[in-house]
């Protein structure tokens, strides 16, 4: 057994392993054991490293995770992933269970323009259209987590969109932790690329119904090609007991627009990091997100945002509600390189406290190299509005139902921006139920 | 209808009313007016329960029934309300969506069966007229971007869909311009009716020749020192408010 002290040791007997599973996939291998010199320079992080300040990895380090993936597909789990996944989406979607695709739960009906495959597929078939984007620079928002997901990558979607292909139905992608007997790490992989002028919704949407402690390592590579228009959304309700660590790297380029969203509600530890590149001219970016914590979840946000060439935007809105004695973190960083001239970039982070024991940590961090720029932001944090409360009461509705409303009003400033109808329908429906289990 | 006998009220240990005493009975228009600072607003206030005046002393019977110990809900569902001077906006509630929890609320009090969508919106579409509000207005945020005159035009909109049997307008009038203050006006007078009653606070004779007020009182110092007909509201905007300052201290 390895010791607690040499958390790393447990990942590295569990790749030998795996080398051995996968010994066809040749043109990878060097790959892989390139991540894993990686992952091990980097050593398993702690909160002496500034990008873990708020969130201490080191709880995670001590648990010794199985890699042996449990494929399972029980009636039982089909039953739940009728109850918990978005239902209008039944009709475009990959299933992964406790990270293995499952056939037989997917309904792949998809225009045929697009190529779309589990990535373990796509790694046999055509492992250089996975290596071209996976290896793809990155400037920031290289980590640890990353490294050890490219070491074991093998399960997640790989989805190609040709030049000039809208695809109107979104794609839905469910990656959902039902596994009970011991705890387990997935390292899902995801890797899209929209060519150019084409027009896509993606939604990831990570669910759990499985009460041990588990953990979802997820990277996605996804790129823009010119004149690409891309709605991608993320949803995390993760079972209480898991551990999320998620990590998104966008590529844009020239004339493309991202819309992304970013929904945290589950887990007992979720971070996200979340980092486009605008490396061409004309570009929009942006980014909504909220997340919604109780009980003793923490959830971190770090986004970055990184200005390469002039003349493109970034919107960026960030919501937190926190209840109980939750923990919030998020993390803003925006660059405009010296190129970026003609940037415009607006950052704002809004938080909610609905107990006095919550706490938030916040902190925008611009770094402008350009001098003929427009870049601001805002950070606020706080509770309902007393004012507001008693307005409401003074018209006849409860103080409770009054508490309710605000803080729907609150989350749904940034549901309302999703343009997907049944994706806001969802969240607005979990938003709701949360609101009312607290009582 | 409401009797309110000898009330003390303060916040954050100031005292601010020093025993009212002011009886109004269903059918009446009492006007209250006085210097800035007198107690106005936080009598209207207190009246709606705002929780941060501490009510020290006195007691405040409506229909008979303890207002004290009533949550602002519970006044607001036994037909009390409250114009604000200074309405609130609240981003991402839609005017019908609160209006509609709100009269549901009351109705539901009332053990009347909730308004569906259809019904509400027919509903509204009636009060509409009678405050010649915008239609856009009512699909847009609570108060959210409203002008001046659209949140007061706003308060007495909701005061049209909630039928109240006391209304207390505080300082409705201020910020109007004349068009706007003839049909704030005109609607409180439509809604008028022989079961229930209206309180106008206000600084100004000007609202008075539209809302004409059975009795008008003068606040001074957290006391009603002065009472009288519509005429005291034409003498006090002639003169000022020294004479009854002058004739109190007489006393």
């Amino acid at each position: 057994m390895p010791q607690a002290s040499d958390p790393i040791a447990n990942y590295l007997e569990h790749f030998s392993k795996f080398e051995k599973e996968i010994s066809g996939e040749s043109e990878i291998r060097k790959f892989r054991q390139d991540a894993v010199e990686e992952f091990k320079s980097f050593g398993f992080p702690t909160n002496k490293n500034e990008e873990w300040r708020f969130t201490n990895p080191s709880q995670i380090s001590k648990i010794h995770f199985n890699h042996q993936l449990q494929k399972q597909i029980s009636g039982e789990v089909k039953k739940q992933i009728d109850e918990l996944a978005i239902k209008k989406f039944a009709q475009n979607r990959l299933v992964f269970v406790n990270g293995i695709f499952s056939n037989e739960s997917s309904n792949t009906q998809f225009s045929p323009a697009i190529k779309i495959s589990p990535v373990s597929e796509t790694l046999h078939q055509s492992p250089e259209s996975v290596i071209e984007i996976v290896k793809r620079p990155m400037i920031e928002g290289r980590n640890f987590f990353t490294s050890l997901n490219t070491a074991f990558m093998r399960n997640g979607a790989f989805i190609s969109i040709p030049d000039n292909t809208t695809i109107t139905d979104p794609i839905y992608l469910i990656f959902i932790a039902s596994d009970d007997t011991t705890p387990f790490v997935m390292h899902p992989r995801n890797i899209i690329s929209l060519g150019r002028n084409s027009e896509a919704s993606i939604v990831e949407h990570y669910i759990g119904v499985s009460k041990n402690v588990y953990f979802t390592n997820v990277v996605s590579n996804i790129i823009l090609n010119q004149g690409a228009k891309l709605e991608h959304t993320k949803i995390q309700t993760e079972s209480v007991n898991a551990i999320h660590i998620g990590s998104t790297y966008f590529h844009q380029f020239e004339s493309s627009k991202l819309h992304q969203n970013t929904i945290m509600i589950g887990g007992a530890i979720g971070r996200n990091n979340l980092i486009s590149t605008l490396n061409s001219k004309n570009i929009e970016c942006t980014f909504n997100g909220l997340s919604l914590s109780e009980g003793e979840q923490l959830l971190d946000n770090h986004t970055t945002i990184d200005h390469v060439m002039p003349n493109c935007e970034s919107h960026e809105l960030y919501k937190a509600i926190l209840n109980g004695k939750s923990r919030g973190v998020f993390n803003g960083k925006i660059f405009v390189r010296k190129d970026a001239q003609k940037t415009d970039a607006k950052q704002t982070n809004r938080t909610l406290l609905l107990s006095d024991e919550a706490t938030m940590d916040t902190k925008p961090q611009l770094e402008i190299f350009a001098d003929d720029v427009k870049c601001t932001h805002g950070a606020t944090i706080g509770y309902l509005d007393a004012d507001a409360i008693f307005y409401l009461r003074s018209r006849g509705i409860s103080e409770n139902a009054a508490r309710d409303m605000l803080t729907h009003a609150f989350a749904n400033d940034i549901i309302g921006r999703i343009s997907a109808e049944p994706v806001r329908e969802y969240l607005n429906k979990i938003v709701h139920d949360k609101l009312n289990q607290r009582r | 209808m409401l009797e309110i006998k000898n009330l003390h009220a303060s916040i954050n240990g100031n005292k601010i009313l020093n025993g009212i005493n002011l009886s109004v009975r269903a059918g009446e228009i009492h006007a209250i007016m006085g210097p800035n600072g007198s107690g106005k607003s936080t009598l209207a206030h207190v009246l709606a329960g705002r929780e941060v005046y501490n009510v020290t002393d006195g007691e405040i019977l409506y229909n008979g029934k303890n207002l004290i110990e009533m949550p602002p809900e519970e006044r607001a569902r036994e037909g009390i309300f409250l114009a604000f001077q200074y309405p609130v906006e609240i981003p991402g509630v839609s005017n019908t969506y609160f209006l509609k929890a709100a009269l549901n609320a009351i109705r539901k009090h009332q053990n009347l069966e909730p308004m569906d969508a259809v019904e509400f919106l027919s509903y509204i579409k009636k009060k509409m007229k009678l405050v010649e509000i915008d239609r856009d207005l009512l699909n847009r945020p609570v108060n959210e971007g409203f002008s001046g005159g659209e949140k007061k035009r706003n308060e007495i909109f909701q005061m049209a869909v909630l039928e109240p049997k006391l209304a207390i307008l505080d300082e409705t009038d201020s910020g109007l311009d004349i068009d706007a203050l003839r049909i704030v006006a005109d609607g409180v007078n439509k809604l008028r009716k022989p079961d229930n009653a209206a309180i106008v606070v206000t600084h100004y004779q000007r609202l008075l020749n539209y809302i004409v007020p059975d009795v008008v009182h003068v606040l001074w110092d957290g006391r009603i020192v002065k009472s009288g007909g519509k005429e005291l509201a034409l003498k006090l905007e002639d003169q000022g408010y020294d004479w009854v300052k002058d004739d109190t201290k007489n006393k």
